[in-house]
């Protein structure tokens, strides 16, 4: 019950800052976009496998967006959202039913090659999708309401703070069920999963399917409030910033990847005015330096106070 | 399609192999001691190949050697990888009891950070040497004229690192203390090799050969920022469908990707790009452990 009330309060927190300093607002929706996304990766994280690759559901999600749109330009903002998850979904079900199979760096590697091959597929393709120029999204109405720039931005602040909030308590549940223990326990001894009658593989793959469709709603979104979506949403980099953003916030809870998305889109903004065209370089080192001192992520930070007054109780 | 077509398709993808299979056996190299797939390692392909071109606009500029080109290439290949490599072990060994997957982000945080100390060196304009590949002359084969530098130079020097290396890691002392060691350390510590010297020898070894390819691609290839990330996929791509550790191995593999590519530049070029990692995909589905891989008791 106190976790709600927190996480409503930051939603709340957020949507002020939103509405008081309204050049935020692209900002924070794209921070909370990053951070469905990262949620996806923390998924697999518990698992103890890594993807280079995921941002492929993102671009996914965010090409069936705009084609959708573009074909049928009466349809609700919130029904294109669905339908590009939807198609993610799939995709993760399928390309995922191969991938569950390989662990560690082959598992890397190959959602790595796949969404390469996505990449430079669309890349190339330009008659059908526009190369690396992308497809533009034109604005949907949202919840049946045709919204000028300013109020669209803020519905669709609106919808993904709510969407953030339901996968986290989502994601949570979902790691205190009989799954996600089991999918904790491919990291901890999956030898001892399987000896127990579990697969190993239908755990992973469930928990796959998950992180997919996280990251397809995470690029339906993005694409929307971009209003474009090009061929970059998929590269193995915009993967790797998920990885980054997840590992930043930490694994061990659902509300780290969102605690890193945030860090991570102000740290990236502080840092390209402070040293322009460099950014990278102090991203990498705040990486390095957080993994040397907090190999846990800033959540890790609150979970080791938590059990030191544990320990005293 | 012309029998010209086919061997000019031919000659490119084997000098694009050479290359290719240089920086995967790097990644090998480095994979064997610290047991993670090294994400800055296309940062060593980009840095060896400014280094060498930069050298060679310093003291090569003028001469008419090729002689001084080539070894204005090889040396500053040698110099980029003796020193990043030495920099990316250190900040490695900081890191070696922890968790593989933080130690694979220690080194993609590596990589953003020499990507941009490369922009912040060499600008963004490409860079362009090729004083040596004019020096080579070229030559005419079936009737197809190809460079010199192609044709003899890049194949000839990724045969000789092959079988320098070969010899190497099976006829001395420190190479075969770099097999024991990879094979398992701690067993090769007990029989009283020096593991951490090893370790280094071997990690500097697999920097020089990835920033080496990037110096043998120079002259060729223009260097613009972000080739150090699409190097390290493609040589990702070799290195897990050889299977790791695997040098005979990943040389078989950057010949069936560098030639397919090549093919695919000539014929259907859409598909250039997307070839080596259909080819990966394909091989991994088929024989999950990588093409050469001999399989392995699991130790427990």
């Amino acid at each position: 019950m106190r976790s709600l009330l927190l996480a409503l309060a930051a939603a709340v927190v957020i949507l002020g800052v939103a509405l008081t300093f309204p050049w935020l607002k692209i900002p924070l929706i794209l921070s909370l976009c990053y951070g469905l996304a990262a949620l996806g990766i923390v998924v697999l994280l518990k698992a103890g496998q890594i993807s280079f690759g995921h941002a492929m559901y993102a671009c996914i999600s965010g090409y069936v967006v705009a084609f959708v749109g573009k074909h049928y330009p009466a349809l609700d903002g919130i029904v294109l959202i669905a339908l590009g998850t939807l198609a993610s979904v799939v995709a993760g079900m399928l390309i995922g039913a191969f991938v569950v199979r390989y662990r560690e760096i082959f598992f890397g590697m190959l959602n790595l090659a796949i969404s390469m091959v996505l990449f430079t597929v669309l890349g190339k393709f330009y008659e059908l999708t526009g190369g690396t120029d992308g497809v533009r999204i034109n604005r949907p109405t949202l919840f049946g309401f045709e919204l000028t720039r300013d109020p669209y931005e803020i519905g669709l602040l609106l919808v993904v703070l709510a969407l953030s909030l339901i996968a986290t308590f989502g994601v949570q549940r979902y790691f205190r069920s009989s799954g996600g223990q089991a999918l904790a326990a491919i990291k901890t001894n999956e030898t001892r999963l399987e000896y127990l009658g579990i697969s190993a593989k239908k755990v992973l793959w469930k928990g796959y399917v998950l992180s997919a469709s996280l990251c397809g709603l995470s690029g339906a979104l993005f694409g929307l409030s971009q209003g474009l979506v090009t061929p970059e949403m998929g590269y193995w980099l915009r993967s790797g910033e998920f990885v980054f953003i997840a590992i930043l916030g930490g694994a061990g809870h659902a509300v780290g990847a969102f605690v890193g998305a945030l860090l991570y889109e102000f740290l990236k903004m502080y840092a390209a005015v402070l040293v322009s065209g460099s950014w990278q370089l102090i991203l990498g080192a705040i990486l390095i330096v957080i993994i040397y001192f907090l190999p846990k992520g800033l959540t890790g930070l609150f979970g080791k106070r938590k059990g030191a007054e544990g320990g005293a109780a | 399609m012309s029998s010209d077509i086919l061997i000019l398709a031919m000659l490119d993808g084997i000098s694009y192999a050479g290359l290719l299979f240089l920086v995967a056996l790097g990644l090998t190299f480095i994979f064997g001691v610290v047991k993670i797939l090294n994400v800055a390692h296309g940062s060593l392909y980009a840095f060896g190949g400014y280094g060498a071109a930069s050298l060679g606009l310093w003291w090569g500029q003028g001469s008419d050697s090729a002689l001084v080109s080539v070894a204005l290439l090889i040396s500053g290949a040698i110099a980029m990888g003796v020193v990043l490599g030495t920099v990316l072990m250190l900040l490695l060994k900081k890191f070696q009891d922890r968790d593989p997957i933080l130690q694979l982000l220690v080194t993609f945080g590596a990589f953003m950070i020499f990507e941009d100390l490369q922009r912040m060196i060499w600008g963004t304009q490409p860079y362009f040497v090729a004083d040596v590949v004019n020096q080579l002359g070229t030559s005419e084969l079936m009737g197809v004229v190809y460079m010199n530098y192609q044709l003899l130079f890049v194949p000839g020097a990724a045969l000789a690192v092959y079988f320098l290396l070969k010899w190497f890691l099976n006829s001395t002392l420190a190479g075969r203390q770099i097999v024991a060691v990879t094979h398992d350390r701690e067993v090769a510590t007990a029989l009283g090799i020096n593991a951490r010297r090893i370790g280094y020898l071997t990690f500097v070894v697999g920097a020089v050969l990835g920033s080496l390819g990037g110096a043998l691609a120079s002259p060729t290839t223009s260097l613009v920022p972000g080739i150090g990330a699409d190097m390290i996929v493609l040589s990702f791509a070799v290195v897990a469908s050889a299977g790791l550790g695997q040098i005979t191995g990943a040389l078989i593999t950057a010949l069936l990707i560098g030639l397919s590519r090549s093919f695919c530049v000539y014929l259907a070029p859409e598909f250039e790009v997307v070839m080596p990692y259909l080819i990966m995909v394909l091989v991994l589905l088929i024989r999950p452990q990588g093409l050469f891989t001999v399989v392995q008791a699991r130790k427990i």
